[in-house]
């Protein structure tokens, strides 16, 4: 154990580094995720998928070989049911997007206005924000969909409220006030002398802001927002609990068709492979740009 | 005279919280609400278990054990919760025996509530895990070998040393998911189990005062999490050390 | 000054002793033979080896190659009973490492009787009577966080001094420290070498050494250069590099 440990390589190798001969705790922060001792992530997403994969095609074979003759067979019942499936997770993406977009957009003018300078307005934001942070988002998602109205009408005009538009408005109220506290954390981590100095060289609160914070922090709110984004996608399966089509209703509706027991381990683990192989990526990029910006900080 | 008030709002505004006047959704809303506690407190325990569990084998010597939590830690992580608690109930639930209730019905083995607080635990027990490992990292390395060199095993450098230490340090990330485990619950609805979101869905269904019940649902949600967060933090001032800022 | 106890059988022996990591040699035929009651002095340049070779010694860093036996023990064996060595040899770090969440008279008692299983009641009594040694015994309930560093590392030498051992290594132990609180810590330990314990520093401190010392080592690039009494190291050095060394830091 003590053969690997970098402060004895250090002490020994003749390098002098920089180093304080007091008890320094690393810095914590919280981890997306963090590498482990095994080799690159590629090798522990490719184990992770690997076993789901062999999972997925052990309990195929089992449903392929408990089919009675005159039935069709697992692989084949799986393969006519896959694109639909795919399909209804890529609506699981759209959404989630969407939302994001949306969410973002709100979630950064709470955020900025979280560190207003009036009181009225700081006070506010921040309680909306705590507010829609600390509620569930599947009760926030029936919020959305129960008391926004089917249809505007304003101006004279009549504007369709289909139900897909109430989830991403509903899966978008959590979503603003997470990016509004990854915001305000963004703006809040700069040093105050950067706010010293854009104040004697007679920057207006607004220059400052736009001009010289934001772009700083900028980077520093990327590693957050990915991960927020990660967890929405995840999230847009709520959507199948108030009635609407999407990749996970579809798996629920094909298993009830075709009610067959021995095909519904395979068809989730196959859901759940398409997420784990879209979300995986992310989190590891996340990871990584997490990473990078934080050298320097 | 708590009733009394709303039977008035009722009647004079048409503001409908039946829970507080009406006998019978009270009833049903206390059940959801102490449904949804017994799965929180439940699910954390295990959760904070399986954390552990998961970190302690992650450290260890077996390779097939590092690398068996990995996977679970990346899929638990990485895959939509809905879709993990629907897999467990349906699938794997639908694949165990069923037992006879005595009263010649077949019920299966786990419920809708069992399967929710497993799938709960899992999901949650992923992310202990990773912040109890960063937790643990960030201890100082000459800590555990001090330990080691006053002649500590690793399981009681572990214990004694490393984790209260690595608590303090990982307490607002564990805090944090503890509090995400809380929401998370509501996901039981999916499934059937008569936690407190379904319990407000049923008393809104029947009583058509839709709007009041989510306002509702809303602060008790809320409320919750804030009385979780307050333990937290008492928690927390418990175990402040004086001179001592992770 | 040195030698003013008689010194018995050597207690740490050390030969031919390689150390690598991967490709890196950090010691490379290391020999040394401290007896019992001595104190001995290592000195040399930053990264020479010096803090690898005291960890070898207490089977924190396993060796490459080569033996070292302590009171009769081989550390290199794979079957050794470490606690058995811990218990024989303490350890004090440049950094302290005191427990953050312990006390101090809690910081001292908890390896007797976690790892030793000793009693409660002759612990603390053990505890009491360190802690007033080290000079103390007014801060038995405070926390590490609220001492100084100097009073921190003197904590850690009576934490190690807890276990009984028949040799204290020092690691240095002063480095950390600003000059006042410097010598506090040497005044403890240069008591505890006029009591006879057998001790083994590494440490920049050349007075102390000059002072404390039954004998020197120098190492340099993860070799014994050159060693002797005190006298003999510091007042006529042999070799080049004991000389250029002894040029800069004296």
């Amino acid at each position: 154990m003590s053969d690997s440990r970098p402060v004895h390589i250090l002490q020994g190798c003749g390098v002098t580094c920089a180093t304080t001969d007091l008890p320094v705790l690393k810095p914590f922060r919280a981890p997306p995720i963090a590498p482990s001792g095994l080799a690159a992530p590629v090798v522990i997403g490719g184990a992770a998928l690997t076993c789901v994969a062999l999972l997925f095609g052990a309990s195929l074979a089992h449903a392929q070989l408990g089919a009675a003759t005159g039935r069709d067979g697992a692989l084949a019942i799986l393969l006519r049911w896959a694109p639909l499936i795919f399909q209804g997770f890529l609506f699981n993406i759209l959404i989630s997007f969407l939302a994001m977009a949306l969410g973002t957009v709100v979630g950064v003018v709470a955020g900025i206005a979280q560190v207003s300078l009036a009181a009225p307005v700081r006070k506010s934001a921040w309680a909306l924000t705590q507010f829609f942070r600390n509620a569930p988002w599947l009760v926030l998602l029936f919020y959305a969909m129960f008391l926004l109205p089917f249809e505007f009408r304003v101006l004279g005009l009549t504007i369709a409220f289909p139900a897909w538009v109430k989830a991403i408005i509903g899966l978008a109220l959590p979503v603003a006030a997470n990016v509004s506290e990854i915001v305000r954390g963004g703006i809040t981590s700069i040093p105050s002398g950067q706010w010293e100095s854009a104040e004697s060289l007679a920057f207006s609160r607004r220059q400052t802001m736009w001009m010289i914070i934001l772009p700083q922090a900028v980077k520093r709110m990327i590693p957050p927002w990915m991960n927020l984004y990660a967890i929405l996608t995840m999230a847009t399966t709520l959507i199948s609990v108030v009635g609407i089509q999407d990749g996970l209703s579809i798996t629920r509706g094909a298993l009830i068709a075709e009610s067959r027991p021995d095909l519904m381990i395979p068809m989730y683990l196959l859901l759940l492979m398409m997420f784990f192989a879209y979300c995986y990526p992310i989190a590891r990029a996340t990871l990584a740009l997490e990473r990078r910006f934080s050298v320097r900080a | 005279m708590i009733a009394s008030f709303f039977t008035w709002l009722n009647d004079a505004y048409g503001l409908n919280f039946s829970i507080f006047y009406d006998a019978f959704d009270q009833a049903r809303f206390l059940k959801g609400l102490w449904t949804t506690v017994y799965i929180c407190l439940v699910s954390i325990t295990a959760s904070v278990v399986l954390g552990l569990l998961g970190v302690w084998v992650a450290g260890g010597r077996s390779r097939l054990g590092r690398l068996t939590v990995r996977i679970y830690v990346q899929f638990f992580r990485n895959t939509p919760p809905l879709v993990q608690l629907s897999f467990f109930y349906f699938a794997v639930g639908g694949l165990l025996p069923t037992i006879g209730d005595g009263a010649g019905a077949q019920v299966p083995l786990v419920g809708g509530t069992g399967w929710a607080i497993i799938a709960l635990s899992l999901f949650a027990g992923a992310f202990n895990a990773e912040i109890f490992r960063a937790g643990i990292e960030a201890v100082p390395s000459t800590m555990v070998e001090a330990a080691e060199s006053l002649g500590y095993t690793r399981f009681q450098s572990m214990v004694r040393i490393v984790l209260p230490l690595a608590f303090r340090i990982c307490l607002p990330a564990l805090n944090n998911n503890l509090v995400n485990l809380v929401k998370t619950t509501t996901l039981a609805y999916a499934i059937g189990v008569p936690e407190l979101l379904y319990a407000a869905s049923q008393i809104w269904s029947e009583v058509l005062n839709v709007r009041e019940m989510m306002n509702v649902l809303l602060v008790a949600y809320v409320l919750l999490v804030a009385v979780l967060v307050w333990l937290m933090s008492r928690w927390e001032r418990a175990m402040r050390i004086p001179g001592y800022a992770p | 000054m040195a030698g003013r106890h008689q010194l018995g059988d050597p207690v740490v022996v050390v030969r031919g002793v390689e150390k690598s990591f991967g490709p890196l040699t950090v010691l490379k035929d290391v020999g040394l033979t401290v007896r019992r009651g001595e104190t001995v002095c290592i000195i040399g340049p930053s990264g020479s080896g010096k803090s690898t070779l005291l960890r070898c010694i207490n089977a924190l860093v396993p060796i490459s190659k080569g033996s070292i036996t302590v009171a009769g023990r081989e550390v290199n064996d794979p079957a050794l009973d470490k606690l058995a060595l811990r218990r024989d040899v303490g350890i004090v770090f440049q950094q302290y490492n005191l427990f953050p969440h312990k006390t101090v008279l809690q910081n001292v008692m908890m390896a007797p009787i976690h790892v030793l299983k000793q009693d409660k009641a002759p612990v603390e009594e053990r505890a009491r009577r360190l802690l007033e040694r080290v000079g103390l015994s007014a801060k038995l309930a405070a926390w590490p966080g609220e001492l100084s560093g100097g009073q921190q590392q003197r904590v850690a030498i009576a934490r190690s001094l807890a276990m009984n051992p028949k040799v204290m290594l020092f690691d240095e132990v002063t480095a950390a420290l600003d000059p006042e609180t410097k010598k506090e810590v040497l005044v403890t330990i240069q008591d505890l070498a006029a009591d006879s314990m057998t001790c083994i520093l590494v440490t920049h401190e050349m007075g102390f050494a000059r002072e404390v010392a039954d004998h020197v080592y120098f190492t340099d690039g993860g070799v014994i250069v050159e060693h002797g009494s005190p006298e003999a190291l510091f007042g006529t050095p042999r070799e080049e590099r004991t000389k250029a060394f002894l040029d800069k830091v004296l």
